[in-house]
């Protein structure tokens, strides 16, 4: 066990624990997004879990770090919140804020996290930057929105884990990245129907089961 | 026509099937055998994704993942007349964008796609190397200077009618 210090609270945790999980597991919140427990390596993809940690120049991700004795951490100082203010809006400018017909409303974690960090769900200073087209329906038993998607990467780690292969993984580059079936929404022993273990873990709504349809 | 298409891809699967023994198993070789592939059919068509997928035992949506984020992959057949849009710095600045959208709206196929009947294809690239004359368009192997939308017009009406013209000169030596 080792011990440090949040926040000016201590808290004592496993050796070679990772930071982000040691401060959640004490009820310290830590916006994020891409993190996910028990996974050995971290993509570190959301850039919002930044902290201040005594001794080192600059605001760490604290998703990557390691807990160490005696280390001094900070969870909310102007400079941890401006980058995390700054990676919300990024991501919420390629988001299409439409809560009220989102299945994800009121349990959304861009929505927590922008109450968290007090800023608007859409920041004016950046230019709205939507995909084409706005749904994919070519999976049996999924619908996929790229436009809530936050590409955190979640359903690709989760699917990889409950069927031993992915059944859906990135595609493209850049703006135009997305979370792609292809190939796999043709095949006949396709169990999605039982699982949605994506959908789940989705932070957002971009993945939802296909209503089905009434005969 | 359809037959005819139906035989290209088999001829494809084929050859591929053939070279693909050359490599070993290991993740490590997709690239290697992505490239071989567009390098001797010029295009990744969704049977050969597939049969590189299970030859690697990989997910075919992975194989796809990491082909598409690569820009010197491409999906769709070459036609006959390629069709290049610079949009470089210079002819950002001079209104490439407007071109490249011409250019779509015209044929009816987006970037990197291919026209039904394999005439055209068309693809964005990053400067040609002749600033100067910008917006530019390279056509196979012709540069474009200075396109304006009524030049986009001129360039595919003008292969239109050539085509239109060997298969009236075609007809003519049948019957003659």
């Amino acid at each position: 066990m080792v011990k440090l210090l949040v926040d000016n609270i201590e808290v004592e945790v496993d050796e070679g624990k990772n930071l982000l999980q040691a401060c959640l597991d004490n009820d310290i919140y830590i916006p994020n997004l891409c993190y996910i427990d028990g996974i050995n390596r971290v993509s570190a993809s959301c850039r919002l879990c930044f902290v201040d940690i005594e001794g080192v120049d600059q605001p760490v991700t604290s998703c990557t770090v390691r807990v160490e004795e005696g280390m001094v951490v900070k969870t909310d100082t102007p400079p941890v919140r401006r980058l995390q203010r700054t990676a919300l809006q990024l991501l919420l400018s390629v988001h299409v804020v439409d809560c009220g017909h989102c299945p994800a409303n009121k349990k959304c974690e861009l929505q927590r996290i922008a109450r968290f960090l007090k800023i608007g769900l859409k920041p004016k200073r950046l230019e709205q930057f939507l995909k084409e087209p706005g749904i994919d329906t070519d999976h049996p038993f999924l619908d996929y929105y790229p436009n809530r998607c936050v590409l955190c990467g979640r359903c690709v780690h989760v699917c990889r884990n409950s069927r031993e292969r992915s059944f859906l993984a990135f595609a493209r580059r850049g703006f135009d990245t997305i979370i792609s079936f292809y190939g796999e929404n043709e095949a006949p022993d396709l169990s999605c129907g039982d699982c949605f273990a994506c959908v789940e873990i989705c932070p957002v709504g971009a993945l939802v089961p296909k209503e089905k349809e009434v005969p | 026509m359809d037959t005819d298409i139906v035989a290209e891809d088999q001829a494809i699967l084929d050859d591929i099937a053939l070279r693909l023994s050359d490599f070993g198993r290991e993740r490590g070789n997709l690239i290697p055998i992505l490239q071989m592939i567009q390098q001797r059919h010029a295009y990744l068509s969704p049977g050969s994704i597939k049969m590189v997928a299970e030859y690697l035992e990989i997910p075919t949506c992975e194989v796809y993942g990491v082909a598409t984020f690569y820009n010197q992959f491409r999906f769709h057949p070459p036609g006959k007349h390629h069709i290049k849009v610079c949009l470089g710095t210079a002819c950002h600045v001079k209104g490439g964008d407007i071109i490249l959208e011409n250019f779509e709206r015209k044929l009816g196929i987006k970037d990197g796609e291919t026209t039904p009947d394999k005439e055209f294809s068309m693809e964005r690239v990053a400067c040609v190397g002749c600033c100067a004359l910008a917006p530019v368009v390279v056509v196979d192997e012709d540069v474009n200077g200075h396109v304006a939308p009524s030049k986009v017009e001129g360039i595919v009406l003008g292969f239109q009618i050539e085509k239109e013209r060997q298969e009236r000169e075609k007809q003519e030596n049948e019957s003659g």
